[in-house]
């Protein structure tokens, strides 16, 4: 390594400027702490080497829960997005989710003008090789070039960068995403202090330009009509604009024959990859092996941006040969003559093991050193954002002797995704699910502000501006669902009337509004017409107290299990606990606790290996004490 | 941990035979050499494990009562901890008084539960075993304890696992559908699950009224004794059970009171009801009891008629024969008291019913291989009904059910009302978790406060 004298001081270093990093040093210098950070190229802050959107299915949540916390992905997609749809309308309000295209270019260019006007934030190029640890405390960093930067507190967002591996077939490169400069040098500084690796594996379909598609073959997937913003704080008719739109078409047999013929020049089949990949974001040779039976598989055709022909063609990523990928794709319709413009392929990075992380995203054993992302064994944009943004408020929180913020399972995705990411032991990049959540019916993407905005204003990042919008629309609603629980309509003509246009039942007697807002048939919106004294309120405030009186059955129901799941959370287990001493615990049961040293009964019940009976022994012996 | 040394009376504070004071701890037999004393004088060299002792309890050498001392050695006791129990004389005063001895020589009262609750902490048992101890603590015996907690987990055990392993896979199915509606398809779904919900309800209803039935009863064939006062029905029970008898249960609280016995037949296991008839007591109750015993009779799988053949038939007599002739049951009629001179042979109950006639002496034992060789016959024949039907004995656990099959009614509900899939796992969730409590796969810190705060004081 080179040798220089030169060094400069800061609160907190971020290392990596993708999606996590981005938040990360955002919010770290927002809540006044001096920040840098660094990323191996200026012109990748906050790119999307993968797919072209952000948000969809419980990544939807996500992205609403960076933002109620004062995180920065929501209002950056609200500026750049080309087109923007609710997903899964048709089923309950807990799976809406909030899906919108980026124009890739725009979208990292925004971001990247964000940073570099960001008061308290230094921005810089350079490749972070050691980490400077002294009595178990992180006390700075060391870059390739030889300067020294010290600080308090350090962040590690190093995304899929870390002594990354493409593979093309036969083809392989050792760079990052889209050909990017790897991290070679600080994995050795991480094994050095200790700290447990994973190799992981994703891949990206190609890039194929749009000239050569024949889109008459496809099926056109077009924007909504009225468009939601992700941000709270986002002007809704901002995002009246004008959009593009996406196709649809599928593969078939004949695709499927030639991936068949040719897995034996897969990296995955043939044995080269060592990485582990995504299960729930699997490349098209695992779907047709996984399943076999399907005779096809949809794929969607997603614009990269505005002022590119490059068209991605989600549901196909692949690591097959170059020439296997052209057959592949040639077989499907609209691709018959496709001019590929970047190859698909797979990658390969070093991330932590994540059960080394506190809930405060903080290692257990060195203080001081927070971490994000895909570096944590994430998949995703959102899952990083999520992360990088909890890090960078803690690594600021700690500098500021702070309390960390913490979100549990039953207040955000955001909880779930720690949790899951720091107790479970996934070996396997972590992907959002709306299954992943136990208690999604209150964790909607509609409700992320009065579920956590709170929590933001608390920590700093949510102006009191945006304190009060909210207090104001929490009395709103609360008042208006009073007013509809009180106010009764007759059985009078005009009333049995508007039930008759409805094919709804007629009242026997007077009823209040509520109660008719709870049958099936009916909503807020629909019972305008008889409700006389109704003020006027926003949309958002009108949603929610739909959702609130519509759903209060099952939201009530989903409280009580909430309430049975904080007990558990609230039965702390201290870290001095030697759990080989209890004579009850199974021997499996007992390592694993003391490995984990978890913080409550209710983590200590989520981790593999600790049964039942194992916590009914924990149980009993905090009684004891 | 608490490690220090615990004392309570073991068996009920009521007046019986023999009483029982537990001490368990580090210093048990500390506390056992400053009370008792063999029947030599002196203190017991060495305690060894499950080792009895014959001697006296004293204080400051004045001696109580005469005893017995078991020994158990750590591990090897209920516990888990080094355990003194001192057998006395059941007078209440005298255990109390022994009990107090023990407290002030280095003991400390246990609290409701915590022999229990030690033997937990030191894994002598799990926490559905643990629950079980509970569940009989009325019969305060050993081999009531190992059979309920067979019953546990058992049958049940099994029945509710079944049950959970349908709700998740129903709820596996919606959120996979939700995460990958590309190849999981919710087409026609919701009517296939109230299909599937209707079966899972009837079950854990069955269940579920099991309790209320108060029919505390478990596997074997269901056999009623009848019989007229004195015509022997209690020695011929006694002969049954013999050094076979396993476990006597009384169901205090139940409308009937009855007296139910295991007795095992040549490997068929005889569940016998016996009921207040069998008691010896004054005329007015024997007449209730024989009224008694025909209504319990109606639900038996094998009735055994006593008939004293050394008098006439009686009126009684005649009305239960009545009973059996209306009354499709598999029935044997033992003519008792065949050492005396007869004047009743099988030709005079032929009049009444077809079934078999033994002879038998309950007084010297004859005819007891016959009819024991008759029930084997008809069970391997496969001619008696066995009860091995699973039910539940606690309100915990009724509890526990009624709140899932509330639950799998709300999702019932949600299909009629069509609500969105997404809203079943809601309730699915809530059903399976309250299922799981019956079994320990689900912990609820109040279950534990309840298991090892109900007991009595001694376990």
């Amino acid at each position: 390594m080179i040798q220089t004298t030169f060094t400069e001081e800061y609160d907190v270093v971020v290392v990596g400027a993708g999606h996590a990093g981005c938040e990360a040093a955002l919010a770290s210098a927002r809540l006044g702490l001096k920040t840098i950070v660094f990323t191996v190229s200026v012109n990748s802050i906050a790119l999307m080497p993968c797919n072209p959107n952000i948000g969809g299915s419980s990544k939807g949540h996500l992205v609403r829960e960076i933002d109620a916390l004062g995180g920065e992905m929501g209002k950056n997609i609200d500026k750049t997005f080309i087109q923007s749809k609710m997903l899964n309308v048709s089923k309950g309000p807990a799976v809406h989710s909030l899906r919108a295209q980026a124009d890739k270019a725009d979208y990292s260019m925004t971001m990247r003008q964000v940073l570099e006007n960001q008061e308290n934030l230094t921005v810089k190029q350079a490749e972070v090789c050691e980490l400077i640890i002294e009595d178990g405390a992180i006390k700075g960093v060391k870059i390739f070039t030889g300067g020294t930067y010290f600080a308090k507190a350090v962040v590690l967002c190093t995304g899929t960068y870390l002594r990354a591996r493409c593979l093309c077939g036969e083809a392989i490169t050792y760079t990052g995403p889209n050909g990017l400069m790897a991290a070679n040098h600080l994995t050795e500084s991480l094994i050095e202090n200790g700290i447990e690796l994973f190799r992981f594996k994703t891949g990206t379909p190609a890039r194929i330009d749009r000239r050569s598609i024949d889109f008459s073959k496809m099926e056109e997937q077009k924007g909504d009509e009225k468009v939601v913003p992700f941000s709270f704080s986002t002007d809704p008719k901002s995002v009246e604009k004008e959009q593009i739109s996406c196709y649809l078409t599928y593969t078939n047999e004949e695709t499927h024959k030639i991936i068949r013929a040719n897995l034996d020049r897969s990296p995955i089949y043939a044995g080269v990859i060592e990485g582990t990949g995504p299960r729930y974001c699997p490349s098209i040779e695992d779907k047709v092996v996984r399943f076999a039976d399907k005779k096809r598989h949809q794929l969607f055709v997603e614009p990269e941006g505005l002022h590119t022909n490059e068209m991605y063609i989600s549901g196909m990523s692949s690591s097959l040969p170059e020439d296997v990928q052209i057959a592949m794709y040639r077989t499907v319709p609209g691709l018959e003559n496709c001019k590929i413009v970047r190859n698909a392929y797979a990658i390969e990075y070093d991330c932590i093991n994540p059960v080394q992380l506190k809930h405060s995203l903080e290692f257990k054993k060195i203080k001081g050193l927070f971490a994000g992302g895909q570096f944590n064994g994430s998949s995703g944009y959102e899952e990083a954002g999520a992360q990088g943004l909890v890090a960078g408020i803690n690594a600021a929180m700690y500098c500021l002797k702070k309390d960390p913020l913490i979100i549990d399972r039953s207040e955000g995705y955001i909880g779930v995704l720690i949790d899951d990411l720091v107790t479970k032991e996934t070996h396997e990049p972590y992907r959002m699910m709306t299954s992943r959540s136990e208690y999604r019916l209150l964790l909607r993407q509609d409700n992320a502000d009065l579920r956590l905005r709170k929590k933001g204003y608390k920590v700093g990042l949510i102006n009191a501006d945006q304190y009060n919008a909210l207090l104001l629309k929490e009395k709103q609603i609360k008042d208006e669902i009073e007013r509809l629980k009180t106010t009764y309509v007759g059985s009078n003509a005009r009333i049995q009337d508007f039930m008759a246009s409805k094919d709804s039942a007629l009242l026997k007697s007077g009823i209040p509004l509520a109660e008719l807002i709870c049958r099936p048939e009916l909503d807020y919106e629909s019972i305008a017409p008889i409700d006389d004294n109704r003020p006027e309120l926003p949309d958002d405030v009108r949603e929610q107290v739909n959702i609130n009186i519509k759903y209060e059955g099952y939201i009530e129901r989903q409280k009580k299990q909430v309430a049975a799941f904080k007990k558990l959370e609230e039965k702390k287990l201290s870290e001095d606990i030697d759990y080989s001493k209890i004579k009850g615990l199974r021997l499996e049961a007992s390592s694993k606790l003391n490995t984990f040293k978890p913080v409550s009964i209710g983590q200590a019940s989520r981790i593999s290996g600790v049964s039942p009976a194992d916590i009914s022994v924990l149980l009993v012996y905090l009684t004891d004490k | 941990m608490n490690t220090d040394t615990i004392a309570a009376i073991a068996t009920g504070m009521t007046p019986s035979g023999i009483g029982i004071i537990r001490v368990s701890g580090e210093d048990a037999f500390k506390v056992a050499s400053s009370v008792f004393l063999k029947k030599n004088g002196k203190i017991p060299e060495a305690y060894e494990n499950r080792k009895a002792y014959f001697g006296y309890v004293h204080d400051n050498g004045t001696v109580l009562d005469e005893v017995i001392l078991l020994t158990f050695v750590a591990p090897s006791s209920f516990t888990g901890e080094n355990t003194a129990e001192i057998q006395c004389h059941g007078g209440i005063l005298m255990m109390q008084k022994i009990l107090e001895l023990c407290l002030n020589n280095g003991a400390r009262a246990a609290m409701p539960g915590e022999f229990t609750k030690r033997a937990f902490l030191n894994g002598k048992m799990d926490l559905s075993e643990s629950e079980a101890v509970m569940d009989v603590i009325a019969s305060k015996n050993d081999l009531a304890l190992k059979n309920s907690v067979k019953q546990l987990r058992g049958s049940l055990y099994e029945k509710i696992t079944d049950i959970r392993e349908k709700i998740l896979y129903e709820t596996a199915f919606i959120e996979s559908a939700l995460d990958d509606p590309e190849h999981f398809d919710l087409e026609g779904y919701p009517d296939k699950l109230s299909v599937k919900l209707l079966s899972i309800l009837h079950d854990l209803e069955k269940l579920s009224d099991s309790f209320d039935d108060g029919r505390i009863l478990s596997e074997g064939v269901r056999t009623v004794i009848l019989g007229k006062p004195n015509v022997g029905k209690s020695s011929l029970l006694n002969i049954l059970a013999g050094s076979e008898r396993a476990i006597v249960t009384e169901i205090a609280g139940t409308t009937r009171d009855t007296i139910e016995e295991k007795i095992n037949i040549g490997g068929v296991l005889l569940h016998v009801i016996d009921t207040a008839g069998i008691r010896e007591s004054d005329d007015i109750v024997e007449q209730i009891g024989v009224r008694k015993a025909m209504e319990m009779a109606e639900d038996a799988d094998l009735v055994i008629m006593v008939v004293d053949s050394s008098t006439p038939l009686t009126p009684e007599d005649e009305e239960i024969l009545g009973f059996i002739r209306t009354h499709e049951k598999k029935c044997v009629i033992l003519l008792n008291k065949s050492d005396l001179e007869s004047v009743i042979g099988p030709e005079e109950i032929a009049c009444y019913t077809n079934n078999p006639v033994i002879m038998i002496s309950a007084k010297d034992e004859t005819g007891i291989d016959e009819l024991k060789e008759f029930i084997v016959r008809e069970y391997s024949k496969g001619l008696l009904k066995y009860n091995d039907e699973i039910f539940i004995t606690n309100i915990r656990q009724k509890e526990a059910l009624n709140s899932a099959i509330a639950s799998l009614l709300c999702v019932a509900k949600s299909i009629t009302e069509k609500m969105p899939e997404d809203f079943y796992s809601i309730d699915l969730t809530a059903a399976y978790e309250s299922l799981g409590l019956i079994i320990g796969e689900q912990v609820d810190d109040d279950v534990i406060e309840e298991i090892f705060g109900k007991f009595c004081m001694g376990k």
